[in-house]
């Protein structure tokens, strides 16, 4: 439980409960700086955008926001979104069509679809679509532990996919940007592995 | 495809895990951390701390139970018994939980499930319906089985459902404690009539009584206390199993 380890931000715009990833981080003897403004993320080796819940909360992440967190992923800082987070990170999303993604990657969220029940909850596969630093070491097929209704389509930022009605992007990421669909503090040994990478890039290993 | 869901619950009283536990040879015998934790390595899917002490002054002390369970697992941790308020919520959430179960106060006060939904996400609220067999329907009962409701089980889980309840967990009040299998008739009928998912509880006394549940009774997950804590009933052999009768599960 040291706190050695690179300082990321968590970034806390009040969607949902933080305690869990804040522990899986702690965990992993990162130093966890809660950020409640833009101002907090100065000085981040990395930037975690969590959240659960409408795509509505993100409203909270406001121009001040993005500017803070682009400024910080144009100097090369890792940002991680989860769940929310990640579909944050892409244009938009169909749950809340007037609320702008910060559109890092291109695409927009939409609702699963499909004979199967909505919201997806519970442990999925991950079907590994390339290489990536963020799936390092996690084996194709392992599960994750996901609870959503809208997800984000299969682009070429895709790095896993995962089916549940549809196929969809459980893991994305370009450079130094990535996002999960599911939990990873939530997934057991897979899920601590992908925090782990996070925090190696962080650190610049 | 997404795996069906194999749930542990903890009976805790006063700190201690109680009922139908069978303690010997195991050395955590009672701590529901080291219950967690040796769980967690056996492949559980999930925790639920179900609190049976159930009264105001023992919050502090659930918060305890909460933090000593939370502490040994990275997955996710439900916690019900006695979250009668907004107040037990934030307090149980606060100390660890994902997820809080709701049951005597979501069908006194239904509010409360629009109230928490609001607050923490539906992802994070589970109402639980204890259910009894009466003629051709089931009946909600509340304060753990003891009083009658006049509320119809499929009736209830479609509104805590409409209502944001994430998750139903329905016990059958009739198999609980008597090992002869799940109520598959029960879980079938609140599963087709709800958008997500409901955990069954109640009757499993074998490996079969699972599949069973899985697949006639069309539940997403299952829950059982005692089965559990029995050598030749453990979580990763209950899992093959399962895999070997087509049942998708997390190995």
């Amino acid at each position: 439980m040291s706190a050695d380890g690179p300082v990321v931000a968590l970034v806390d715009y009040g969607a949902g409960n933080l305690a869990s990833v804040r522990k899986a981080l702690a965990h992993l003897g990162a130093a966890v700086r809660d950020a409640r403004t833009p101002a907090d993320l100065d000085g981040a080796a990395a930037i975690l955008v969590p959240g659960v819940g409408h795509f509505q909360a993100t409203v909270a992440l406001d121009e001040p926001w993005r500017r803070a967190v682009g400024a910080l992923v144009a100097n090369g800082v890792p940002l991680v979104g989860i769940c929310l987070g990640m579909q944050w990170l892409f244009e938009g999303s169909a749950e809340a069509p007037e609320v702008p993604g910060l559109g890092l990657l291109p695409g927009r969220a939409a609702r699963l679809d499909g004979d199967v029940k909505v919201p997806h909850v519970g442990w999925n596969a991950l079907a590994i679509a390339r290489t990536s630093w963020l799936l390092a070491g996690v084996p194709d097929g392992a599960q994750a532990y996901f609870t959503h209704s809208y997800a984000a389509p299969v682009t070429a930022d895709c790095a896993a996919t995962t089916t549940h009605g549809v196929t969809f992007a459980s893991a994305v990421e370009r450079n130094g940007v990535a996002g999960v669909q599911f939990h990873p503090e939530k997934s057991g040994d897979a899920g601590l592995r992908i925090l782990r990478n996070f925090l190696d890039r962080a650190a610049g290993r | 495809m997404l795996s069906k869901r194999i749930i542990a619950c903890l009976d805790v009283r006063d700190g201690h895990v109680v009922k139908g536990v069978n303690f010997e040879g195991l050395r955590e015998a009672g701590d529901p951390g080291a219950l967690a934790r040796r769980y967690n390595a056996e492949g559980i899917d999930e925790v639920v701390i179900l609190d049976v002490t159930a009264t105001a002054e023992t919050r502090q002390a659930r918060a305890n139970t909460i933090r000593a369970v939370a502490g040994e697992l990275f997955i996710p941790l439900a916690v019900g018994g006695g979250v009668r308020s907004e107040a037990d919520a934030e307090a149980a959430i606060g100390a660890g939980a994902d997820k809080v179960s709701l049951n005597t106060a979501a069908l006194e006060r239904p509010g409360l499930i629009e109230a928490l939904a609001r607050r923490y996400g539906s992802q994070a609220v589970v109402v639980a319906v204890d259910a009894k067999r009466e003629g051709a329907r089931f009946a909600v009962y509340a304060r753990s089985g003891r009083a009658t409701t006049g509320r119809d089980a499929v009736e209830w889980a479609r509104e805590a459902a409409a209502r944001g309840a994430g998750e139903i967990l329905l016990t059958s009040i009739d198999r609980d404690g008597t090992r002869r299998g799940f109520d598959c008739e029960l879980t079938a009928a609140v599963s087709a009539a709800v958008n997500v998912p409901v955990i069954a509880s109640g009757g499993a006394g074998s490996f079969d009584h699972f599949v069973e549940v899985f697949t006639a009774g069309r539940a997403d997950a299952a829950l059982a206390a005692s089965v559990f804590h029995f050598a030749e009933h453990g979580v990763a052999a209950l899992k093959a199993h399962l895999a070997k009768r087509g049942i998708p599960v997390r190995l």
